[in-house]
């Protein structure tokens, strides 16, 4: 079977990445002839429908886009909205603001260590299976996910579609008492997500490198979160509000997503691996140290080992939100007035999964003209095809059962969030 | 033991991710039940029939339309969950529009995408046995609703209005004290008035209760200041479908708060 020269492997629904898409490979001979990531999320049109309301709403309406990183959402949607209107919120609120997305980090990359990749490493079909023979490590990893989840209960209100972000800022600002019990809690977890480090790193990587352009958003002297100016690993510098003439999106048959591709240049990838190849230099010391033990070097190209920067992403994100808590004074107003005006604005933060680009049009009135969202796994297609391509093509004496389960390893490495590119990962390699 | 498979149409993953979110009953849960089909936990999948089938998304697709079918006869119970499911979810917005306007807003080729002009909830396409309301479901809930199930007895979920959970928090009224817009009247419970909680009017994100005062409402919309549109756009965000919202926004002439519902004008808009 594995040596046979046409065949068509078939994977109807690739499982543990957040949405529904499917994934085509057709071999002929030695040859992958065609890879295709088919995304048949069915669309929702929030481009379209969020024209004529409020520029007040797009926070909690664009969390609606995907229930893994709404702070993600709400936050790009504030930058933009905020540029649109000229203003500016105060650094403590722009702290609070840092603090609430290191909560969606640490819920995402742990959701996705522990629940949605680890268990490919280790030969389980899902967490839960892992749980039976290794209860302690998922335990470990609920509880990490359980402290991230928290700090975004406690500035957002809830973990999934938090109420309390507004444009200019917050409904209402925590209290030091507030957040003291918070810190006690993440230092325990920060000692987890170094065991998290530990463990990762002795996991079996399959050899692979890819050469893609990686783009991030970089802010010197900090690790890029809530705000930057876009880079690229071969040089490239812009401001988000030139997003638009640098990244072109096309649309294909097989996607209800677009595919994203840097203008004159071609692919490229986003993602924590991108984040971490031109932000190392800022990780805090411990996150460094850890990264650098785990074996870490100044970049990551194998997607495989995204795995490992999420781990060191989250001591970052668990070690700031500490930071953050113990220099937090209260703001002196939770929110300041963003007054509407005719007007183009432009936002771009460091969600879970790479940057998320959003520009909005408003008329005089507030209401919304125009709104165009760029989601990262609408950014990662091409890459993710990519690596496919190339990866089936080293390993056609594999058989069917094995190489498929190691392509939606590939896939999964870049935590597919379908649901923001529009959701079903169904796998098909047809081998002619 | 029982078998539990987890749906997904036209959604977000929020109300589904809300199951994984329980992190202290998570294991516990999975101790007692049998997890035959969850996408975005196993790449496990055992045939049907299941015991109890957790549906979240709206139907916007004809393929899917066919879908819920199949997951319908498969599942002894379906529960729906979230708004998207029981009411249509924000991508229902489309319902008040030209869905090939939206097509072609979005994508440079709308041929490629097929789409339904509505989205609906499953309650419109198949038998549902239990739903769960909120944008997303309030995980307490959901653990309420497993358990109930488990042991073969109704869930526990209250049809009160947040009016009710704020009065329990010791919330102040955000209306009486800010005079800022609230759907808490109007709207079920199970977030546990968490948006009053924060200084903010209820959103209205776990649908209508059953017997609004819709002319009290609106007037009460209206006294804080709140435009004709203003009240549409409240009611039409994350249950657009919902029946009584949809009614409710069409209210859009009512007395001050504290006058009889009698008197109540009522306009299209």
């Amino acid at each position: 079977m594995s040596h046979r020269s046409d065949r068509t492997l078939d994977v109807r629904s690739l499982a543990r990445v957040e949405g529904e898409g499917a994934m085509h490979v057709r071999v002929r001979g030695d040859t992958v002839e065609d890879v295709r990531l088919d995304i048949y999320e069915p669309p929702r049109f929030f481009e379209a429908l969020l024209r004529g309301r409020r520029h007040t709403e797009p926070p909690d309406i664009t969390a609606r886009i995907c229930g893994i990183c709404p702070v993600a959402y709400q936050m790009s949607a504030c930058n933009a909205i905020e540029d649109a209107c000229g203003v500016t919120v105060d650094p403590a609120v722009a702290d609070l603001r840092r603090l609430l997305y290191c909560g969606e980090w640490i819920e995402s990359h742990t959701l996705h260590i522990y629940l949605l990749h680890a268990p490919d490493f280790l030969g389980y079909p899902s967490a839960l299976d892992m749980a039976k023979d290794r209860r302690d490590l998922v335990e470990r990893g609920l509880a990490m996910k359980k402290a991230g989840n928290e700090i975004v209960e406690l500035l957002g209100g809830r973990a999934i579609h938090p109420v309390n972000i507004r444009v200019g800022g917050f409904y209402r600002t925590p209290s030091p008492r507030e957040l003291a019990p918070l810190r006690d809690k993440l230092r325990i977890a920060l000692d987890q997500a170094l065991d998290t480090v530990r463990w990762v790193a002795g996991f079996d990587f399959p050899d692979f490198h890819h050469d893609h352009e990686l783009l991030a958003l970089v802010t010197p002297g900090r690790y890029a979160i809530e705000s930057g100016t876009v880079a690229t690993t071969a040089g490239l510098t812009f401001d988000v509000r030139h997003f638009e003439d640098h990244i072109v999106e096309e649309q294909v048959p097989h996607s209800t997503a677009l595919h994203a591709r840097l203008a004159g240049r071609g692919r490229y990838a986003v993602g924590p691996a991108a984040r971490y190849t031109l932000n190392r230099q800022w990780l805090s010391p411990l996150a460094l140290e850890a990264a650098t033990a785990a074996g870490l070097g100044a970049d990551c190209r194998n997607p495989y080992r995204s795995i490992l920067v999420r781990a060191v992403e989250t001591v970052y994100a668990f070690d700031e939100a500490i930071r953050l808590i113990d220099r937090y004074e209260p703001p002196a107003r939770p929110f300041v007035e963003v007054p509407p005006r005719a007007a183009v604005g432009y936002g771009a933060t460091e969600a879970p999964r790479g940057i998320l680009f959003h520009r909005y049009g408003l008329d005089a009135d507030g209401l919304i003209t125009s709104a165009r969202i760029v989601p990262p796994t609408s950014q990662n297609q091409a890459s993710i095809e990519d690596d496919l391509r190339r990866f089936v093509g080293g390993r056609l004496d594999l058989d069917d059962e094995r190489l498929t389960w190691q392509c939606e390893q590939a896939i999964r490495s870049y935590d597919p969030c379908i649901s923001c590119s529009t959701h079903f990962l169904d796998l098909t390699v047809e081998r002619r | 033991m029982t078998t539990l498979a987890v749906w997904k149409f036209a959604s977000c993953d929020g109300c589904q991710l809300s199951l994984l979110d329980c992190e202290d009953e998570l294991l516990a849960v999975a101790d007692r039940v049998r997890i035959a089909h969850f996408l975005e936990a196993s790449r496990r999948v055992e045939p049907g029939p299941y015991d109890v089938s957790l549906v979240e998304g709206s139907i916007t697709t004809a393929d899917d339309a066919e879908r819920i079918r199949r997951v319908r006869e498969m599942s002894r119970t379906l529960v729906t969950i979230g708004a998207c499911a029981t009411a249509g979810g924000v991508q229902a917005l489309r319902n008040f529009a030209d869905v090939d306007e939206f097509r072609s807003v979005v994508y440079a080729r709308p041929e490629y995408v097929s789409t339904l002009a509505t989205s609906t909830p499953i309650a419109a396409h198949v038998d549902v046995d239990y739903e769960l309301h909120g944008c997303p479901i309030d995980r307490r809930q959901l653990l309420e609703v497993i358990t109930a199930l488990l042991v073969g007895r109704r869930p526990n979920i209250s049809a009160h209005s947040v009016c009710f959970e704020c009065k329990q928090r010791g919330n102040v009224c955000v209306v009486v004290a800010h005079g800022t817009p609230c759907l808490g009247p109007v709207t079920h419970a199970g977030c546990g008035a968490l948006c009053p909680a924060y200084q903010r009017g209820c959103y209205g994100c776990f649908g209508p209760i059953q017997t609004p005062n819709g002319a009290a409402q609106a007037g009460l919309l209206r006294a804080t200041g709140m435009s004709e549109a203003d009240v549409v756009r409240a009611y039409r965000t994350f249950n657009a479908a919902a029946p009584a919202f949809i009614e409710l926004s069409r209210v859009t002439v009512g007395p001050p708060p504290g006058a009889g519902p009698r008197d109540a004008g009522r306009e299209e808009t």
